[in-house]
């Protein structure tokens, strides 16, 4: 027994004897990391196309003026719908089942530290989003308020509204959750040797990214129950009749939200140090710097919040502050950037699907940072704000930015997971459809937002029809891609040619050493650290 | 020599981007850009606005230009070696200090702008403006003037019966009249939803906040007719609230005026005359 032997014959062996159970019960009772982070991922992939669908109605409902499809106030309950599910449903559990599948392997430990917790985590979810989805059926129909949730309109939700908040809390409770494991893990079981500053840059994202989730999920919760009480209990924190202020309301929701953002791209940031530096056969440019500047990022994200609130009618002062805040976000993110083009710089590039994926992350999402950076000059904002062009940045530095990311590690690592290399022409053909069809999709949508098109609206004036049509069309392009990556998972997680142990020729790392697939328990003996 | 290469390349990149976005334009008749506006703060906003855009583009084509370079030159396919250098303190201070420094470079601007938007002080008429949902009234504080402004697009070109207008879902039955060359404080604020005051050729929008007022001021300098939408989410109907500013020069405004404050004595009197409904619906 014992021993990390990492040969795919000594695997097998160890199956056999901790193997996981068979049938139903393996995946409902499963405390190994390995299986949740597969029941994490594939959620989220279920959630992805729930999203994404919803996108397509709303895009479908664009594609002309007039309206022809649905109602307005269904239109309002798909844009909130689509936000909630991608957000909480495909974006976090996705970085979250890849920390799972990766962070032990990465750190060198046998699994994560609180594995019963780690269940019961993800187990949370599917019941938080049956919730949320159900309320789509309740009379009044789902919430229509914006994502945000800003009182007072949060307020006139039908009987959906305690539904909607409690899914929230279901969702917080498991991200919680979730966060205390990966910084129990990473803080605790990482094999002798691995000291802080050795550890692979997907660790370290994803430790602070922890952090940041610990800190403001609470304050979300608090938010949303403060929403509750209003409506049910006769308090008045966010009507101005009673006393309270509907704009503390966005203060405390942005507190939250802002460090949200972050929790969306910091781990993204940690799986693109990780490819990189593997097609380019170069180490990572700058590897302290970029600890420092995911630090960094994270600060910052606690003291810039009202950027999303500057048309509220903030004193002078404040958004003269929020806005040099903003804009210094830029320095960290830049130093990003640039250590990536370093790492490029001199490597001897390959171009399998991994990498294509991660320099289009490094273009697109630079593009949506430059956006930021626009959105942050206060007095531009003024223009800006609430138009598609705020829809545009956001969704440049989520769908190119943090989709593209997890595209990018789910090819990178599947051979890994699965023991079988994926179709490279398909995924290069999944590669290229999605990223013509994503700026297809948003790029019109700068335009239409600096011509004057307010976002969230189901029907629009006759100048903004040429570019809506076009970012239709780019979203059925891009919606209808990702069935190529579906298969593409599928017909990998099924069979395919034989993927050896480090897979890449340029990888390094310790999830390399280990057989591919790796066994069910690895590092059962912590691995050596040079 | 590299560099005048990537330079070279970069700018024929972008010219061709330019010139397909300007054809397209030009033959769709599509706006690609923030409108310059009708005022001083507009104006500042929009060169504000077209300031940080070309030094994003300048970044973006060093950048990115650096990085096609590399993709073209540094691939395993052409016989690349590696370099193993990964790290230089010099380059990360640098290109932490430049981006600082070019980061100052625009909060000076912005500061500026931002100074003369909030400065709200000697104005000469002051406008109400209240967020319903979902249309808007506008109250003439010092004139006793008030009225509402709905969308006056018919249902039928909204369910696709009719054919459409030219000013689709961009206009009212009451416009806000406002005077030229003359320094007017609006003060927004809702009736039961936070709604968003927005006319892109005035420069900016403001929150309309139940229970809480904001100030903001604007001076047009050309007469004309200018329309927004409200932008903040407010409901089912909150793509059809629209605003339309029509700006007249101060003789025919205070001529509307006049008749404004005339027609609204007689309206009062009229409205008073058919109320009041009882509730069950009886007119009396």
């Amino acid at each position: 027994m014992s021993t990390a032997s990492h040969t795919t014959d000594h695997a097998t062996d160890h199956d056999h004897d901790h193997g996981p159970a068979r049938g139903l019960s393996r995946w409902l009772l499963t405390t190994n990391h390995k299986d949740i982070g597969t029941l994490y991922l594939l959620f989220s992939l279920l959630m992805f196309f729930i999203g994404g669908a919803m996108a397509l109605v709303i895009r479908a409902e664009l594609f002309q003026p007039g309206l022809q499809i649905v109602d307005p106030y269904f239109f309002n309950q798909m844009t909130t719908l689509h936000a909630l599910v991608m957000i909480f449903g495909a974006v976090m559990p996705a970085f979250v089942g890849l920390a799972n599948w990766l962070l032990p392997m990465m750190v060198g430990a046998p699994d994560m530290a609180l594995p019963r917790m780690n269940n019961w985590s993800f187990w949370i979810m599917p019941f938080a989003f049956t919730l949320l989805l159900s309320t789509l059926f309740m009379p009044g129909g789902g919430p229509a308020g914006g994502w945000t949730l800003y009182p007072p309109l949060v307020l006139q939700t039908g009987s959906a509204f305690p539904f909607v908040i409690l899914a929230i809390h279901m969702m917080g409770a498991s991200s919680i959750m979730g966060a205390i494991n990966i910084i129990a893990t990473i803080l605790n079981l990482r094999a002798p040797g691995m000291t802080l500053m050795k550890m692979p840059l997907f660790v370290w994202t994803w430790l602070i990214t922890a952090f940041l989730l610990i800190a403001v999920m609470p304050v979300l919760a608090g938010t949303v129950t403060m929403l509750l009480t209003d409506k049910f209990f006769g308090t008045s924190f966010f009507s101005a009749a009673g006393g309270g202020d509907p704009v503390m309301f966005q203060h405390i929701f942005w507190f939250f939200g802002h460090p949200e953002v972050y929790i969306m791209i910091l781990p993204a940031f940690g799986v693109i140090s990780q490819i990189i530096p593997t097609f380019a056969r170069k180490p990572l440019f700058g590897y302290a710097s970029m600890v420092y500047a995911t630090a960094s990022i994270a600060f910052l994200s606690f003291i810039v919040w009202a950027h999303h609130m500057f048309t509220v009618g903030m004193p002078l002062a404040g958004e003269l502050f929020f806005m040099y805040a903003t804009m210094l976000i830029a320095v960290p993110t830049g130093v990003k950037v640039f250590n990536w083009v370093s790492t490029m710089w001199r490597g001897a590039m390959t171009f399998e699907t991994p990498m294509l994926f991660a320099i289009a992350f490094v273009i697109l999402f630079t593009i949506g940072g430059f956006s930021g950076l626009m959105l942050a000059i206060a007095p531009a904002d003024f223009q800006y704000q609430d138009t598609y062009f705020v829809v545009a940045h956001f969704h440049y530095v989520l769908v190119p930015g943090a989709v593209f990311s997890i595209m990018a590690a789910a090819y990178y690592w599947l051979p890994k997971w699965t023991g079988h290399m994926y179709n490279e022409k398909l995924g290069k053909l999944h590669f290229w459809l999605s990223v013509i069809g994503v700026n297809v999709l948003f790029f019109p949508q700068h335009f239409l937002g600096l011509a004057g098109m307010p976002r969230r609206i189901p029907d629009y004036a006759l100048q903004f029809t040429e570019f809506n049509m076009v970012s239709t069309v780019g979203a059925f392009l891009f919606g209808f891609s990702q069935l190529f990556f579906l298969y593409n998972v599928i017909q990998t997680i099924r069979g395919g040619a034989k993927a050896t142990d480090q897979v890449w020729e340029g990888a390094e790392g310790l999830e390399w050493t280990l057989s591919s697939p790796p066994p069910y328990h690895t590092f059962t003996t912590a691995p050596e650290i040079k | 020599m590299a560099t005048s290469r990537i330079a070279h390349g970069g700018g024929i990149a972008l010219g061709a981007a330019l010139s397909l976005a300007w054809s397209v334009g030009a033959h769709a008749d599509l706006t690609l850009n923030m409108p310059q506006g009708v005022t001083a703060i507009s104006h500042d906003v929009y060169h504000l606005h077209m300031l940080i855009f070309w030094i994003c583009v300048v970044i973006g084509v060093v950048v990115f230009g650096v990085m096609f370079w590399s993709i073209y030159h540094h691939r395993k396919s052409r016989g690349a070696v590696p370099a193993q250098f990964h790290e230089s303190t010099l380059v990360e201070v640098l290109w932490t200090i430049v981006p600082m420094m070019i980061l100052i470079g625009m909060a000076v601007p912005a500061t500026g702008t931002l100074v003369r938007m909030y400065d709200a002080r000697d104005a000469e008429l002051t406008i109400k403006v209240t967020g319903y949902q979902w249309r808007w009234q506008y109250d003439y504080l010092d004139d006793g003037v008030k009225f509402f402004s709905t969308l006056s697009t018919p249902q039928a070109q909204i369910r696709n019966l009719a054919p459409k207008g030219e000013h689709y879902l961009l206009e009212v039955d009451h416009p806000l009249v406002l005077p030229v060359g003359k320094k007017v404080r609006i003060l927004t604020t809702a009736a039961d939803v936070i709604h968003s005051w927005w006319v892109p050729e005035l420069g900016w929008k403001k929150d309309a906040i139940p229970g809480f007022i904001n100030e903001v001021w604007t001076q047009i300098e050309k007469p004309g007719i200018y329309r927004g939408q409200c932008a903040e989410l407010c409901g089912r109907d909150h793509g059809f609230m629209p605003i339309v500013v029509k700006a007249l020069p101060e003789a025919e405004f205070r001529q509307w005026l006049e008749q404004m404050k005339k027609d609204s004595t007689s309206q009062t009197a009229q409205n008073d005359s058919r109320a009041p409904i009882v509730p069950g619906g009886q007119t009396l």
